[in-house]
Parts: structure tokens; sequence; C-alpha cells
């Protein structure tokens, strides 16, 4: 055994040992957090990391993603090389790919040299973007980022010289078919007597650079490159729209207060997090110059974690309250809208809003402690079952002058889960009087609750009153049941989607549609016919976040508009599952907006961009925000706000 | 010492209505709250009971069903609640009422050191702001009413220091212990009940007296103990309504009819 290979070989087992035992300590953390069954429909989660984590699938959606598509692919068949790399090192004379023929010796070859060429490239842009055209966030210039991007970078350079050398030496017979290393080569004298030398010392660098980088990545954002593909595979099978259920049993603990109170995955979506910005790119309470980003929220999970790692039970640093790295204050909880937009854009699939709700948990559950403005709508639920604490007799107001049947089992087909909006706010109730009349003119058997209509709950349970929230979930799920109820028209997104996704986890399925839906389904099936010249002027569509994002519901009222008015509506720059929330979802509806501008204002400031006559909604919160925002901006002698039912009820023919 | 907070629970008011026809209300689904000046009562004896140390036994009369509100008070932080429940004290007035508070006050003082009792200023059912001085009268203690402060409560020297709220202006006064203190809605905002709070108050049982345990007089409780009786209940006339403004174009020109017309009705002390 010569001399390098026994000090190759101490090199290796010292950065193999050092990064194990850096995993061992950082991984170990994540199991100090509650289970959570990630390994059920291990076909799916395969198929998810091949999809998202291999396929790059959402990192690509943003135009830089290609870069960082070009640098994955590079690795992943670099790493190839460097595996061969590392063995040659300790069996110089047994394992190299140079002792294959010819044929696939120099195929491996052409594209190790090839793919280093891309990875250089690309940590070449990645660099010069820092500097002419930077990520959404300020870290992206971070020393972390550099000496990351100067490892690569160093790696491919070592890697190309050491080739270089060999070939300029003569010693490496695939000389040709590596093209870069070959075109090193040429500007070095061939044969000369240094060769040897300069081809040991890039292997030494190489083989320095690959170890540091190994033993780097678990202490740097790029730890990512070990737990974003798990992470893919630990992606929540459907869609994030719900949050789990808690178990009020004395002695438990509610919500989270300490880092080791979420979930394993929770911990371990802290580690994942690449530190990219798109989830506060897309946050409407960023946007808005809040002092909540999604990124950094994550990113202070993370911190809390390992900066209250050696602290047996004792935690210096708490998770919420505290200053600095690794605390998240509590106005930043409160300001989330839970609209999800972040969730949406996450390339490794984080799960931000419920890690968020589960802090607003242990506020509201375990210190009693939110803003103020809560405590009325907190007490006006529990007591009255709607937000504003009005007399459950005035939810038939609306109804005055309409023959409303009540819903009786056997006889009603469909309730019409009016919801508090549509039955106690003034707005809303003509968008609940057009339901009436658009259900009457297809002429569908649905009836009411009346004044036993209670509230679903939604605000509570996104603003982390779940155990008020269960009660009211409870009571009306009985309620359902003893009145023989199975299918549900809302009107309200956050009543379809509570009724729909969050009272499943009682057990119960219920056949619940969204009146754009259902309006869509009639009109399809012909059984609503509408005047298709209703004269609005230019309609502008917003997308409800519990109606698009939540729900995937983004066609059917797009259809419905087109076939009221002729024309497809206008989109503003932001739709879809890119729309970008009205301001009101998750509770802060019932909240005051202290810090930054105001969301409801930025969303109405957006639309008006593309001049519209109408705006349309299909939720009476959006509905609220719309009306108060175009009154901010002056604007609502010019633009007016309509609920997709109101556009309906306008188009129906005349008798 | 011993703070005695007096609460009652009470129907939702702005949910009950008088039938015409009998003039009675309508209670029938209307659902009961705490009544919400006691629950400023209540968080004052919380928040002196974590400064000074007191500890808060909650009392109630009223019907078996009461014991839902008492139980609320157990889960925002009291040590005790006992519901004061028996067929021989319904029907009371103010005054029959106070009797069975002050019966129930003058039974925990016999164990511990009374130091105040708190009251709301008044029920939104009843509204005659009688049944906290007829208990301070009973008593024979202090009486300090319309109280938007405690300044201070001095244990040793057994004085407490507060604020009144007149019209106009504001009083500071001092009084011995034991004090009756029958505070005002902006005394303070409450508190909301934690969940191992309400886990832990769903658990404890409420103490029930009965005329048994309370051995009072029946000829000073109840119906037959009530100086006054409700000859009718019935909804007041109110003149309809009249919308202005409808011609004015300009905000000051509708300021200015509804000033002209408030002056017209006497309704501005100029």
């Amino acid at each position: 055994m010569t001399a390098t290979v026994t000090a190759f070989i101490i090199v290796l087992i010292l950065a193999i040992a050092f990064f194990a035992y850096s995993c061992y300590q950082r991984f170990g953390l994540v199991l100090k957090g509650k289970p959570d069954n990630r390994f059920n429909a291990i076909g799916k989660r395969l198929w998810n990391m091949l999809f998202y984590a291999f396929g790059q699938r959402r990192v690509v959606k943003k135009p830089f993603g290609i870069n960082h598509f070009v640098l994955f692919w590079a690795f992943m068949i670099l790493l190839i090389s460097n595996t061969e790399f590392l063995l040659n090192g300790l069996a110089p004379d047994t394992i190299s790919f140079s002792l294959l023929p010819d044929g696939a010796y120099f195929t491996l070859a052409l594209i190790f040299d090839i793919m280093s060429l891309l990875a250089l490239i690309a940590v070449v842009l990645a660099i010069i973007r820092r500097f002419t055209f930077p990520p959404p966030y300020t870290e992206a210039k971070s020393r972390d980022a550099f000496v990351i991007l100067g490892l690569v970078a160093g790696l491919m350079i070592a890697f190309f010289g050491m080739n270089a050398c060999e070939i300029a030496a003569g010693t490496d017979r695939a000389g040709v078919w590596m093209p870069v290393a070959n075109w090193v080569a040429s500007w070095l004298p061939s044969g000369a007597a240094g060769l040897d030398t300069g081809a040991q010392v890039c292997w030494w660098f190489h083989a320095i650079i690959l170890l540091a980088f190994l033993n780097y990545l678990p202490y740097s954002k790029h730890m990512h490159v070990l737990t974003s593909i798990p992470n893919c595979f630990f992606k929540a099978l459907e869609k994030v729209k719900t949050q789990p259920r808690e178990e009020f049993k004395k002695g438990n603990t509610f919500g989270v207060g300490e880092v080791e109170n979420f979930t394993w995955k929770g911990l371990f979506d802290s580690y994942s997090c690449t530190e990219c910005g798109r989830c506060s790119d897309a946050c409407p309470a960023t946007f808005t110059g809040k002092p909540l980003q999604p990124r950094l929220f994550i990113h202070d999970i993370k911190m809390n974690l390992l900066k209250n790692a050696d602290k047996d039970g004792h935690k210096e640093l708490p998770l919420i309250g505290g200053e600095g790295e690794g605390s998240v204050k509590e106005e930043v909880i409160w300001e989330c809208t839970t609209c999800g937009a972040c969730m949406e854009v996450c390339p490794v699939f984080i799960e931000h809003v419920p890690r968020i709700v589960d802090m607003r948990r242990h506020l509201v559950e375990t210190k009693a402690k939110f803003p103020e403005e809560l405590l009325l709508l907190f007490e006006n639920m529990e007591q009255r079952s709607n937000p504003w604490g009005i007399a459950p007799a005035e939810r038939t107001k609306w109804a005055a002058d309409l023959d409303v049947k009540p819903f009786e089992a056997g006889k009603t087909e469909y309730l019409f889960y009016v919801g508090c909006a549509g039955a106690l706010d003034a707005r809303n109730r003509h968008t609940t009087i057009s339901l009436a009349k658009i259900f009457d003119k297809a002429g569908i058997s649905w009836g009411t609750l009346g004044r036993d209509e209670m509230c679903c709950g939604d605000s509570l349970r996104r603003l982390g009153n779940e155990y008020v929230f269960e009660k009211m979930a409870q009571a009306n799920i009985k309620m359902f049941a003893e009145k023989g109820v199975k299918k549900i028209i809302t009107q309200c997104p956050h009543c379809f989607s509570t009724l729909k996704n969050d009272y499943r986890q009682y057990g119960v399925e219920l056949e619940v549609v969204h009146h754009t839906e259902f309006i869509n389904q009639l009109i399809r099936e012909g059984r609503l016919k509408l005047k298709s010249d209703t004269d609005l002027g230019k309609i502008i569509y917003h997308d409800s976040c519990y109606l698009g994002r939540y729900n995937g519901i983004y066609e059917a009222p797009r259809h419905v508009i087109a076939s009221a008015t002729g024309s497809a509506p206008l989109e503003m720059e932001r739709s879809r599952d890119n729309g970008f929330c009205c301001g009101a979802g998750g509770g802060r509806m019932w909240m005051e907006e202290k810090e930054g501008s105001l969301i409801n204002v930025a969303r109405v400031e957006e639309a008006l961009k593309k001049e519209p006559d109408t705006v349309c909604v299909a939720c009476p919160y959006c509905m609220t925000m719309f009306d108060d925002g175009l009154k901010d901006k002056e604007a609502s002698d010019k633009v007016r706000v309509l609920d997709l039912a109101e556009i309906v009820a306008n188009a129906l023919p005349d008798e | 010492m011993l703070i005695v907070a007096c609460v009652k629970q009470v129907p939702d008011t702005t949910q009950v209505k008088v039938d015409p026809e009998t003039g009675t209300l309508i209670r029938e689904g209307v659902p009961f709250i705490m009544n919400p000046y006691d629950t400023h009562a209540l968080e004052e004896s919380l928040r002196l009971k974590d400064k000074y140390g007191f500890r808060v036994a909650v009392i109630s009369m009223g019907p078996p069903n009461a014991e839902v509100t008492l139980r609320k008070t157990l889960a925002l932080g009291a040590d005790e609640a006992i519901l004061l429940s028996d067929r021989v004290f319904g029907g009371a007035d103010t005054l029959a009422t106070s009797m069975v508070l002050t019966g129930a006050i003058k039974k925990l003082a016999e164990k511990e050191e009374l130091g105040i009792v708190m009251c709301g200023r008044q029920t939104i059912d009843g509204d005659t702001a009688q049944v906290g001085p007829g208990i301070a009268t009973r008593l024979g203690c202090s009486q300090l009413t319309l109280v938007d402060r405690i300044e201070e409560v001095d244990i040793k020297a057994k004085t407490i220091k507060v604020r009144r709220k007149l019209e106009g202006r504001h009083e500071v006064v001092s009084a011995p212990l034991p004090a009756m203190i029958a505070v005002l809605r902006e005394i303070n905002s409450p508190r909301y009940p934690s969940v191992p709070m309400r886990l832990e108050a769903e658990d404890t049982s409420i103490v029930l007296w009965d005329n048994k345990v309370m051995q009072m007089d029946e000829a000073t409780i109840g119906l037959q103990g009530s100086a006054t009786q409700v000859r009718k209940i019935f909804s007041p006339e109110r003149a309809k309504g009249e919308i202005l403004g409808g011609e004015a174009d300009k905000p000051e020109d509708s300021a200015k009819l509804l000033i002209t017309r408030m002056i017209e009705k006497d309704l501005l002390s100029l």
C-alpha cells in the first residue's frame, strides 16, 4: 500500500465518521417530534419522489429553476463518477472506470466531462444571478450560498485539472472523449515533467473539496441536498387543506408551543427548506410588508430545534415570542391568511399552514392569548354560533319576501347551507337571494335549516380554537344526521371546504358542492338556461383560496361567466393556483390589519390594472374585502363587485 | 382571604321576545349566558387573586341548569363554585335574592375571612342594579358601586381603594374590608378559558346548597319573601322611525338636517 493510499484512507475515514456523526446528531433531533405516519402508500410515495424530486416538477415552474434542474441532474450523474473516484482512491489498481472496455469507458468519460461543464456553467450562472437579478430574499447573497457555489465550482475545476494533466501526460487514453478536459490539456505542455504532480495535486484538491462539501451540507441550508428527496417521498398524499384533529384529554398538550411538539415531519420540513424564497414571494402578508415571511418562519423552526438541541429539557430559546433567529414572534403567527400560496409553490412540499395553525392552537388553547379583537369573535361563535353575535332568529330575515321551505328529510333533495355571511351580512344576502332564484328557476328541490342553522366553525379552526370548533362541528354533524341531510349546497367557500374536508375527519361523508360548481353543472345539463348577453361590462374573476387552491375549482366559475356573458372573464396577473388572497382567510376577516399595507387594497389595485367594470367573486369574505378595497381606492363608483350567483341571476331569462 | 363573586345565568336577552298575547317572555330555545356584567366581576376577582392571593368562590342562585355557567367560572380560574338552588328560592325579587346570596356569603365567611363581595353592576334581564347594594346592606359591609378601577387593596390594614365612575367625573374612595364592589364593564376585559382549565372544570363537581343546607327562613326568601310582584311584561310601543337626508346631496347638508330635527324634537340640551 502506497503512502498516498494510506493517507487517503485516513482522510476518508475521518470525513465519513464526522459526516455520520453530524447526520446522527441532526436527524436524531427530528425523531424528537411526535409520530406521523408517512410510510403508507409506498407506491404513491415513490412516484411522488420520482416526479417531484427527480423530475424537479415544481422547481422548473420558475424560469431560473431550469438552472437548478441542470445542476441537480449533473450532480446525480456525477455521483457515479465521484463514487468511483473515492473507491479508486482506496484501490487505485483494482477499481477504475479506465479498466472498462474502451466503448464503455469513453462513453462514461464523455458524460462526466459534459456534466461537469454543465454543473460549472450552472454555478457560474447562479453566482451571476446573485449580483444581477437576485432571488427574492436577501440571504441569497449569504456566505453560505457562496461557500457552496465556490465548493461546487472548485470541484469541477479540480476535476477538469486532474483529467487535463493526465491527458497532457498521456496517461489517460480517453483524451478526445473528454472535450473540456482535452481543451484544457491543449494549454498545457504535453509530456512535461510536472504533469504527474499537477494531476496528483488536482486529485487531492478534488478529494478534499468533495469531502468538505459532504461535511458542510448538514450545517448549511444545503442540507436540502440530503433531505429534499425524502421530503418529496414523505409529502402529504392529498393536498393539505385541513388540520389534524386534537384529542381533548386531560394532560395532553394542545398545539405547538415547543419545537418538539411538532410532528417529526414538521421538523423534517424545516431541514428540507432550500431557502429559495418562493413561499415568501407568493405570500400576501410578505407582499404587503408584514413581518410574516413563510421562508423565515420555517427557518426559525429549524434554528429553534438546533439552538435548543443540547439543552436537556430546559429550553433557552422559546419557539414563540423570543428574540432573534430561531423564535417566531406572536404577531407573525396571526398574520397568516391560510391562503396556501406558500404550500402551492414550495418545490419540496413543506407544509407551512398547518405549522402556523399548530402554533395558533398553542396560543389560544394553552395560553388563552390572542389579539383582543378575537375575544368577541370566540364568544359570539360559542354563544350564538355566528361571528357577529347576531341573534339566530335573524338568519331567516333574507327570506322574508321569498317562499323558502325548510329542509325535510325524504322530501327535500338539497340542503342550502346559507352560511353566516349569506344569512346575516346585508351585502351578501343579495347573493343568497340570487341563489334562491336560480335554484327555483332550475327546479331544484332545496330547503334551508332556517334559524337552526349553525356556523360551520371555519374561522375558529384556522385561528387555532380547535376546542370550540370541535364542539361546533359535532353539533352540526349531529343535526345533519338527525335531519337526514346528505347533499349540501354552500354559498361560501369556507363553509364548503370545512363541511367537505374538515368534517370528514369526524367520519361523515357529506356530498358538498359549492354554488359555482353547482350552477356550472346545471348549465351543462341544460337545466338552467341563461341569456348570454348580460351586459356587465368587462368582468374580471378573483379566485377564492378555499375554492381554488384548496379544492381545485378554477374552471367552473369561468365557464359560468362565459355562459352568462358570452365571453371569458379577464384574468388578473396572479390567478388560479397562483391567485392572491383577498386578505380575509384564516380568520383574518375578524382581525385588524395593523402591519404593512392592506392586502385587499393590493388585490384591488391588481384588479384595477386590467380596467374591469365588474369584479366577480364567489366568496362572501372576498365580497367584503373587494367592496372595502374599492372604496379605499375611490373606485366603487366605476367598478362593482358581484358574486357569481348575482351575475347568473342577472342572466336568467324573463318569464 | 376570600372573594365571593356573585354571578347570574340569564337568558340571552338579544334573543328574547315578549309574547304580545300573553305578555310573557318567550324563553323557549333561547340560550342562557353568564350575565355580561358578572363576567367583569369575575375577571376582577381573578385579577385580585393573581395579584394578592385571594381565594375566589363563585356563588349563583338559580335553577339546576345554571351549573353550566358555574362550570365556566371554574374554567376561568375560580377556586370553588356553589349553586344555590331550591324550589323555595324561586320567584324571588331583588330583596329575596339578596337574602339568599347574603346567607351563602355568611356561611362561607364562617370558615374563611371575607374580603370582598364582587358583583356586576346589574343583570341584563332584570336591570335593577339592586342585588349588589342589597347584599352590602344585609351584610352590613362597605358598599362601593359604579367601580371602574380598583386602585389597591391593603390586606394588612384591611382597606380597599377604588375609583368610581360618576356622571362627568371620577371619585376615588377608600373603604374598610369587607366590601361589596359592583363593577362597570369598563373595568377590565375578561380572559378566555384555556383548554386545560376547561377540561379540569368539566370534571369538577359543582357544590349544591339547597335550603336544607342554607336553613333560611322561608318567609324571607323566594316568592314569599319578595316585596314586589311582576304584574305584566310588555314591549313598549315604539314610534315609527324616519329616514332623513334623502334630499340632501352633501354630508354637510345631511348633518344640518339632522341637527335641526334634533333641536326641533328637543333632543339636544342646549
